[in-house]
């Protein structure tokens, strides 16, 4: 299974180590520069006025109050950007960044100022006048579709949605193959379930900051932190209706992202205060506006029916996802509806998906978007299964399991996958044996992701003295600066000390995805290692000069040039310092790039293994002991891969005990803070044993799949199982909060 | 309102600084005096990304005034390391993988220290209970207490 033992790729000596991360001391000084700490002389402060109503038209904007204020230097509205009417896409993520004709969820921008201080900023945000016309309005994703219920949007309802349903139906994806009616009469049992999971937030510990500055001749700096600097680039470009190349972001230091920093709420705002005051502007949001304002998932309402035979056998699986993603289309249901099924291997299997709006903020991308839902319900209704016929759900999930060859639920056919691999892994673990107590309960689950490619472009030069930077355009969101630095030198023949990685800004490379899609080890690895390997051809080229023999007849071996075979002639290794030294004298610097929209991004599967203890007396639930089994493909820095598994499963428990998005009667956020959003701290977590497993992806040249998403997608499904089985009750309804887990358990008796 | 004239001690540096009378703690060191080590993650003394000690004590600078520093000794992540020399704690957290984005690793640092100087020997419950009040939604806790407990060890053996 491991990789190392597959001939054909190479043998490793950095790769696989876990050295020190290159910005690691920057990162424990308190050095190291965040979105926030970044300022500039004569910099004013940007701050926003949010709407407090859930649903209302924006009758006017009286800002004139607000601009006469000693120190305000720019107060801006939509009024002050243009309109987009060629682009959709384009146009949400303006409104969203700035109300237009209506205000269409608790925390929606409507105005922004700049000024000398925070203190007068918040001032002038006190002098705008705005008029509103209170509307009705609907956070829940059931609610949205009933007749009757209130409107966001008229006449945005795509060509999927069948006539008749509410405008707040934007959209319909159907996924599958045979026929799941036909397949549900070979069953023995069917387990046919409503699933509800509440909307949660991404939870970065770094609220979203920039600092833009514009000049009146349309060129632009602005420093970030995002998941993705030339996505910001582009879209602003857009919105704001100037060049790409006149605008230069860098992205700073990010605290954390999970998929939240993948598009703007603050960025053109910045920009436009910057143009119209004349001077930097930087913006900070509270935490508040954190929760209010950006990101969040979907909440979802799903119906599964799956049918099984005696002997564990699953005949057919439907579900029916409804997902609300907020005020605006694009709710993550079509990967939902696409990822459901995907760890099985099934004759009949069908799911169909619809996108919805509520009166709630955008939705944004949150790692593996649209899948833990989905698994949730669908290995929930397994785990029922299984416990019906008394069946191990480890075994179950075998006899079901997609493996090569297997056609997917969402269409393509599997080249060699993981899933079996960490079944079996888990099914051996100590952890699968060990004993439970009282009110205890384990759970397992399976989750699945696709990952992703995307533009990547990388440069890798050589300094004269023979180390090497590498340049690349992904923030690194959680040590991706060490595993380009490890592939690098991997591919070189160097020591990993002799590798420097930078994150370069936009005017440095060319186009880069964003960080998501697990995409960077994958896409951005495989061109540094392409790059190094340029890099490679090109001092093998110096050499053959140097020696006067073809090009041809040289090799790069253990960081050096040398003849290949005795025919070459008999020349000593010419090391990579040495070949760099003269450089100058043999054609000028060397460098290596490699600009590549790589297919081939391995899917990733994992198996999840949770006990819990439930309190019978509080209904609260402690997980006592959690187990993450997932294939890697090939683990780069194995630490930094755990840390994804790790910090994934961290993210799911929290999902399904604790948080949630909650909404009065009136339409607006009711937790808006740390306090009342309640993340997983320290001790509320055990250790999270993360087992690594290394079925190589054959589209990456060391065989890596992306982690980072993967590992969200089971723990609500294996928290729930656990908690269900713990209970003595089907818990169908995340979060399972103490009142919540407590309600059920007095139903049950 | 009239600014605050305060003289206070940070990282054992005589420092002066004028504030507002409602402007916190962290915002003059981020903003006065340019000590952007202490983060804010979300204003309310919830996430702990701010802790600092004053006077020894942890807390969390967002809910400290500026004012309170007068005559008072502050410590921040930026006085953790003596020049070149990282912190035992501070080495641990690069070894140990105990931060993937590491905003809220200053925080984690400042009070991990803090914990270490009360607790030599903490269990890993201890560690965790006297961590919780610092958010890290990126590792789910495991490499940081590991790191914090492993740095203990050494500490000790060293004492």
């Amino acid at each position: 299974m491991a990789l190392d033992s597959k001939s054909d790729l190479p043998q490793f000596k950095v790769v696989g180590t876990r050295p020190a991360r290159p910005d690691g001391i920057d990162k424990v000084t308190g050095r190291a520069r965040f979105g926030a700490d970044m300022s500039a002389p004569g910099m004013l402060t940007g701050l926003i006025l949010r709407s407090p109503h859930a649903h209302a038209r924006i009758v006017s904007i009286d800002t004139s109050k607000a601009e006469a204020l000693a120190g305000v230097h720019a107060v801006v509205t939509r009024k002050d950007f243009r309109e987009i009417t060629d682009d959709d896409f384009t146009a949400d993520i303006l409104d969203n960044c700035m109300a237009g004709a209506k205000a269409l969820y608790d925390g929606h921008a409507i105005a922004a100022v700049a000024a000398s201080s925070t203190k007068i900023a918040r001032e002038a945000l006190k002098l705008i006048d705005v008029t509103y016309e209170k509307l009705d309005h609907v956070t829940d994703v059931d609610e949205a579709i009933e007749d009757g219920a209130p409107v966001l949007h008229e006449g945005r309802s795509d060509e999927t949605v069948p006539a008749g349903m509410s405008p707040n139906v934007l959209s319909r994806y159907e996924f599958g193959h045979g026929d799941p009616e036909e397949g549900l009469k070979n069953a023995d049992h069917v387990v046919e379930r409503t699933y509800k999971t509440e909307a949660t937030h991404q939870g970065y510990i770094e609220p979203h900051a920039c600092l833009a500055q514009m000049g009146p001749d349309g060129q632009g700096d602005l420093w970030v932190c995002t998941q993705g600097h030339y996505m910001v680039r582009n879209t602003c470009a857009a919105i704001l209706g100037i060049e790409q190349g006149q605008l230069r972001v860098t992205a700073s230091e990010i605290g954390g992202g999970f998929g939240g920093k993948t598009t703007l709420f603050l960025e053109p705002v910045a920009l436009m205060l910057a143009k119209k005051s004349g001077r930097p502007v930087k913006m900070v949001m509270t935490r508040s506006e954190v929760l209010r304002a950006t990101g969040p998932t979907a909440s979802t309402s799903i119906d599964v029916k799956i049918g099984m035979t005696k002997d564990g056998k699953i005949t057919a699986g439907f579900a029916e996802m409804r997902y609300q993603g907020g005020a605006y289309p694009g709710s993550p249901v079509e990967f939902g509806a696409m990822s459901a099924f995907a760890p099985y291997d099934l004759e009949h299997v069908k799911t169909i998906g619809w996108d919805i709006v509520t009166n709630r903020p955008k939705a944004a991308a949150y790692r593996a978007p649209g899948a833990p839902m989905a698994a949730f319900a669908v290995e929930s209704a397994i785990d029922e299964l299984a416990r019906h016929f008394g069946l191990d759900p480890l075994e179950v999930r075998l006899k079901n399991a997609a493996r090569e060859g297997t056609k997917a639920s969402y269409g393509p056919t599997y080249p060699a996958i993981g899933l079996e691999a960490t079944l079996r892994t888990a099914k051996d673990h100590p952890h699968w044996s060990a004993p439970l107590g009282e009110n205890q309960g384990r759970g397992v689950a399976c989750g699945f992701w696709f990952n992703f490619g995307g533009d990547t472009c990388v440069t890798l030069n050589i300094t004269p003295d023979g180390t090497v930077t590498v340049s690349e355009g992904n923030p690194d969101i959680g040590g991706s600066r060490a595993s380009m630095s490890m592939m690098a030198a991997e591919e070189l023949g160097i020591p990993y000390e002799k590798v420097r990685t930078i994150v370069a800004d936009t005017g440095s490379l060319g186009q880069n995805e964003v960080t998501d899609g697990s995409r960077v080890t994958f896409a951005v690895g495989l061109a540094t290692i392409e790059a190094a390997r340029a890099a490679k051809r090109e001092m093998c080229k110096r050499a053959a000069m140097i020696w006067g023999i073809d090009e041809e007849a040289v090799e790069w071996v253990d960081g050096a040039a040398q003849p290949a075979g005795p025919n070459a002639g008999k020349f000593p290794p010419m090391t990579l310092a040495e070949i760099a030294e003269t450089a100058s004298n043999t054609g000028g610097p060397i460098a290596g790039h490699h600009e590549a929209n790589p297919e081939g991004a391995g899917v990733s599967f994992a198996t999840h293994m949770c006990d819990v203890e439930v309190d019978p007396d509080t209904g609260a639930a402690k997980i006592l002991r959690y187990t993450v089994f997932q294939d890697a493909g090939k683990a780069i820095h194995p630490a930094y891969v755990e840390g994804q598994f790790q910090g994934g499963a961290a993210q799911g428990i929290g999902w399904a005990l604790n948080e949630e998005y909650i909404y009065g009667d009136d339409g607006i956020l009711q937790n808006a803070g740390f306090l009342d959003y309640r993340v997983p701290v320290a001790s509320d977590l055990p250790m999270i044993d993360a087992v690594i497993l290394e079925i190589p992806n054959p589209g990456h040249p060391y065989g890596v799949r992306g982690v980072g998403e993967t590992s969200i997608v089971p723990p609500l499904a294996a928290v729930a199982n656990a908690v269900s089985a713990a209970a003595g009750v089907r818990m169908t309804d995340l979060p399972m909060s103490p009142p919540k887990l407590l309600a059920a358990l007095h139903a049950k008796g | 309102m009239t600014k605050v004239h305060v003289t206070t001690t940070i990282n054992g540096d005589p420092t002066e600084f004028l504030c507002e009378p409602d402007e916190t703690l962290l915002d003059v060191l981020r903003d006065r005096l340019g000590m952007t080590g202490s983060k804010e993650g979300c204003g309310t003394g919830d996430c702990g990304a701010c802790s600092v000690t004053l006077n020894g004590r942890l807390v969390c600078s967002c809910l400290v005034l500026g004012a309170e520093a007068e005559g008072q000794e502050i410590g921040t992540i930026e006085g953790m390391a003596q020049g070149e020399n990282l912190h035992v704690l501070q080495k641990k957290f690069i070894e140990h993988a105990a931060l993937q984005c590491g905003i809220c690793t200053p925080g984690l640092l400042v009070a991990a220290k803090s914990l270490l100087e009360k607790n030599p020997d903490p269990t890993e419950e201890e560690t965790r209970y006297w961590l919780a009040g610092n958010l890290c939604r990126c590792t789910g806790y495991d490499k940081i207490i590991r790191a914090v407990m492993d740095a203990a060890k050494e500490m000790r053996e060293a004492a």
